[in-house]
């Protein structure tokens, strides 16, 4: 299977007609895909549903992918009570929490995954680097592995069955404008800071919005979280009394849903500081405006996707589904999502897709020497320009904690309705 | 002679029922499912049939309903105001100075230009425009009326009923127009001869005259803004909530049984509203 990482130029396809063959000692049922037109059904959030990744996909590997791009609670839904209505899910970690138990996923052998031990830290062992400190939330590592092909629980160890191979990560932190602020941002409590009165905005979806709002609590001194990702009625009763409060007070411009809303809010000026995605941080830059994605003391809150096979697959379609995600682990996918600001499951790959320059930019943190351009062609950054935040173990190095699903999780629906509502 | 009278029943009988199909299949049939689906219960990813009052007795439990409930009903009645007395104006206008029928429809037409455009894009437009650094406020501070921009502008009541007047007056416009059509122009002289003035005439005439009308556009004003749910999102910049909010919230994440319950708890008090808006004036007769 080695065989496989090794991008020497030859196209994939021509490496695989006569690689598989060879590799049938670990594949037990080796197929050129080309010629037999194998469809792999993949339903997941939108964030990594990029059609260029099924059209090199097919271009590489002959298979062809349908890709469905949903909403979190959509593909939740769909995976939790339509088993047959995908072969590869590409959910995130938090949703993998609540859909494994169902059994519609089957577990995946590690000994299959050619790179495996070049994934990062943060998704076998919870640390990215040996001194790491482990995040709260729903660490990856912690749903990550269960104890066997039909395992049901997660375990806390390496056990050789994963639940999902990682697709596509990043660590949010708030976004400024500097410009209109005009001084050095370090913390999260800034968002409630009253200087900002009628200029501060949060996300208005429940499940992420409580943990910005619990990294802003905490900063405050308010409330110390046991478990920021996991909290209790009453600190979620608290949490929410603190930005009650502070919404009577007129401290938030407006709450924002989508992409687009949060992107317009502050390349408008009508918000200077609020919660935010990366890709919107770039939308606004591309309009002139200067933001920035300002790292905080107290460390990022992240977010991170991953694909799992669906239980009711077999036979060449499971083979040609580890083939994928070997694919997707070798390098090529890993590139074109890291040219975007994401980062992949093994950095390490990626580089051979991406220039020096690209790669000292998005992953080391240093400053680019030329135009850092997207995979569509779009001019992100010019020359001279540094990432917020900095490197790849800078960000992902401080996570403070990860999206998650909480026990509680319909009181803190119905408690954030009458936030919404107050 | 039976057969003849039992033939005519069956084509009366025939020719309801293709509205009759349409309406108990698009109409009646999903209501009947909701209101059964308000009696299950849900976990996070999935529903449960049951008989269960959980949805209700959360709902009417809930200090947050009644809060909601007092909004919706509050954006119901101030749009109301003021598309009834922009519609009635302008349906005067358009009924009783316009003298020639060429311009009458010339400039009924014109009401209805906006709607050539989605109602989601004559919304959206109003952000940019009402924004702190939006045209209304740069030009207001241009011409010194302002020195600091004015915030409540935009994302607050203020903008969702601008929002809702601007969408909802044409149904205003419409039906008052429509009936102030069929005022027989020598009621009004006769009054006239009779020594009312203008206002007396106004009041004493044609305001009952057209109640038909008004009543029509209440309705649709009414039950538009209060099912409304993504104009109240936009333009409050999701700081305010109605019913259809709450609604909308609880189907993303998956609460159907308690989105249904909410539902047909709106249902019943819209139907509550029209039939008492139905007191007033009977609609049928009158027509």
């Amino acid at each position: 299977m080695t065989r496989y990482t090794k991008r020497n130029g030859l196209s994939r396809r021509t490496l695989l007609k006569t690689g598989v063959a060879a590799a049938a000692g670990t594949v037990a049922a080796p197929m050129v895909w080309a010629q037999s037109n194998i469809v792999l059904r993949q339903a997941g959030t939108g964030v990594s549903a990029f059609n260029e990744i099924a059209d090199k996909a097919l271009e590489d590997l002959g298979i062809t992918l349908e890709m469905t791009a949903l909403d979190s609670d959509s593909v939740t839904q769909r995976v939790a009570t339509q088993p047959d209505s995908f072969d590869i899910a590409d959910i995130e970690y938090w949703i993998c929490k609540k859909v494994w138990p169902t059994g519609n996923l089957q577990a995946m052998d590690t000994s299959r995954i050619a790179n495996y031990d070049k994934i990062a830290g943060t998704f076998r062992t919870g640390k990215l680097t040996p001194t790491s400190e482990i995040a709260q939330g729903t660490a990856p590592h912690t749903v990550g592995f269960v104890d066997g092909p039909d395992g049901t629980s997660f375990v806390d160890n390496e056990s050789g069955w994963m639940t999902l191979i990682p697709t596509i990560y990043n660590a949010d932190t708030l976004g400024i404008r500097p410009d209109l602020i005009g001084r050095p941002i370090s913390n999260w409590s800034e968002l409630l800071n009253t200087e900002f009165k009628g200029k501060a905005s949060i996300l208005d979806i429940s499940s992420i919005g409580i943990m910005d709002m619990a990294m802003v609590c905490e900063s405050m001194g308010e409330i110390t979280y046991a478990d920021k990702g996991n909290m209790t009625r009453e600190e979620i009763d608290k949490t929410l009394a603190i930005f009650t409060e502070a919404k009577q007070n007129g401290q938030f411009r407006a709450f924002w849903k989508s992409f687009d809303e949060s992107v317009n809010l502050m390349a408008s000026g009508e918000v200077v500081i609020q919660s935010m995605w990366s890709p919107a941080i770039t939308a606004v830059r591309a309009q002139g405006v200067p933001c920035v994605y300002q790292p905080l003391e107290e460390g990022y809150r992240s977010w991170g996707g991953g694909m799992g096979l669906a239980a009711s697959l077999e036979g060449a379609k499971l083979d040609a589904a580890y083939e994928y995600i070997n694919w997707y682990l070798s390098g090529w996918a890993g590139g074109f999502l890291m040219r975007q600001g994401y980062y992949s499951a093994v950095p390490e790959t990626s580089k051979l897709f991406m220039s020096d320059d690209e790669w000292g930019f998005w992953y080391e943190g240093k400053e680019s020497q030329s135009d850092i351009v997207s995979p569509q062609g779009v001019v992100l950054e010019g020359p001279g320009a540094v990432r917020d935040g900095g490197s790849f173990l800078d960000r992902m190095g401080a996570v403070a904690c990860w999206n998650s699903v909480m026990d509680e999780n319909q009181y803190m629906v119905r408690k954030w309705n009458e936030f919404i509502a107050a | 002679m039976q057969n003849l009278r039992e033939s005519k029943s069956l084509i009366g009988w025939l020719m309801v029922s293709p509205l009759a199909l349409v309406l108990g299949v698009f109409l009646v049939l999903p209501i009947i499912m909701i209101t059964i689906v308000s009696f299950w219960q849900a976990t996070e990813f999935s529903i449960i049939p049951a008989f269960e009052f959980d949805n209700y007795e959360f709902l009417f439990g809930s200090p947050v309903t009644y809060t909601v409930f007092l909004n919706t009903f509050k954006y119901a009645i101030i749009t109301w105001v003021f598309t009834f007395l922009i519609g009635f104006t302008v349906a005067y206008y358009l009924a009783f100075h316009i003298h020639s029928l060429t311009w009458q429809v010339a400039l009924f037409l014109l009401c209805t230009i906006p709607f050539w455009t989605s109602n989601i894009i004559r919304m959206i437009s109003w952000i940019p425009f009402l924004g702190r650094n939006g045209i209304a406020n740069t030009t207001l501070i241009s011409w010194g009326v302002i020195d600091e921009p004015l915030e409540w502008l935009l994302f607050s009541d203020f903008s969702v009923v601008l929002a809702f007047v601007h969408l909802y007056t044409l149904f205003m416009v419409v039906p008052i127009f429509n009936t102030m059509m069929r005022i027989d122009k020598s009621l009004i002289e006769a009054a006239r001869d009779g020594g009312a003035n203008g206002a007396q005439i106004l009041w004493n005439v044609i305001l009952p005259l057209t109640k038909p009308g008004i009543m029509i556009g209440t309705i649709f004003v009414v039950t538009l803004v209060m099912g409304d749910f993504f104009t109240v999102r936009i333009m409050s910049g999701s700081q305010s909530a109605n019913v259809g909010r709450l609604i909308s919230n609880d189907i993303a994440l998956l609460q159907y049984p308690s989105a249904s319950a909410t539902a047909i708890v709106l249902l019943l008090t819209v139907l509550i509203v029209i039939g008492i808006l139905l007191r007033f004036v009977d609609i049928r007769k009158e027509l």
